[in-house]
């Protein structure tokens, strides 16, 4: 599975809202991932295709329902690309706390 | 009702070494944060997650097996009581050859509804994913899942 392939499904907004709906509830078929948008039905399919060969979303039929998961491994597999040892604590820290402080506002 | 997580990964490797890499003892604590697992790996045989000092953080046992394909873990946490209230999760792993590579397929359910426990786990799915392509791949595993 190439990075290049990651890298360029997430360069596309409309990707990263998909997954986004994907991160807040995770499953969703097709139909109710286009309830929320005002895209096609094939606009959204071919979306989520180039999502799927990126690897960034894995497919689980029960039925004959398709539900769409968000797969976060190719993304830890970039992040353990250049995040050092001891790194993770210290960016936890610094991303909770940059969260509280945009709470705030 | 319940919840319900799947994760994929593709690894340059033969699907036996794939599942030695799953099952075997040595292998398992290369990538795997230091904990060890326990079980025969045989149908209705027990499953034990054990931290590094003995403890038994999970515990369940193999509802199926089917070297090298398909694996199949009924299992609950024993060490947090809140999670050990949800019963027991079915964790299953599919593996797949597609091309020269091997697709492995995790697929973690538990009957609850937003359950604590696939909350829990979800951060440790990805790291240890990663961590086992890079050990079965030939690379270092990652610093933070490799038993030193």
């Amino acid at each position: 599975m190439s990075m290049d392939r990651v890298f360029k499904a997430l360069a596309d907004p409309t990707r990263r809202r998909l997954l986004d709906r994907l991160h807040a509830r995770n499953g969703q078929t097709l139909g109710e991932l286009c309830g929320q948008t005002d895209m096609t039905r094939q606009a959204v399919a071919k979306h989520l295709a180039i999502l799927e060969e990126a690897n960034l979303i894995a497919i689980a039929w029960e039925g004959r329902e398709k539900h769409h998961f968000l797969n976060p491994v190719p993304i830890n597999d970039i992040a353990e690309r250049w995040i050092g040892k001891y790194e993770r604590p210290r960016l936890k820290a610094l991303s909770d706390l940059k969260k509280s402080l945009e709470r705030e506002e | 009702m319940s919840s319900k997580y799947v994760y994929v990964t593709y690894i340059r490797t033969s699907p036996q070494k794939l599942w030695d890499a799953l099952t075997r003892p040595e292998f398992l604590k290369k990538y795997w944060f230091n904990m060890t697992q326990e079980s025969d790996w045989t149908p209705g045989s027990s499953w034990k997650m054990l931290f590094e000092d003995g403890r038994v953080a999970d515990a369940g046992e193999i509802l199926e097996s089917d070297p090298p394909r398909r694996l199949v873990i009924k299992w609950r946490n024993e060490f947090r009581p809140e999670l050990t209230a949800e019963g027991y999760s079915r964790c299953v792993y599919d593996l797949t050859p597609d091309g020269d590579v091997m697709r492995l397929t995790i697929t973690h359910t538990i009957d609850v509804d937003n359950a604590k426990l696939i909350e829990a786990v979800s951060g440790g799915w990805p790291r240890i994913l990663s961590s086992l392509k890079t050990f079965l791949e030939g690379g270092t595993p990652l610093p933070r899942t490799h038993q030193s």
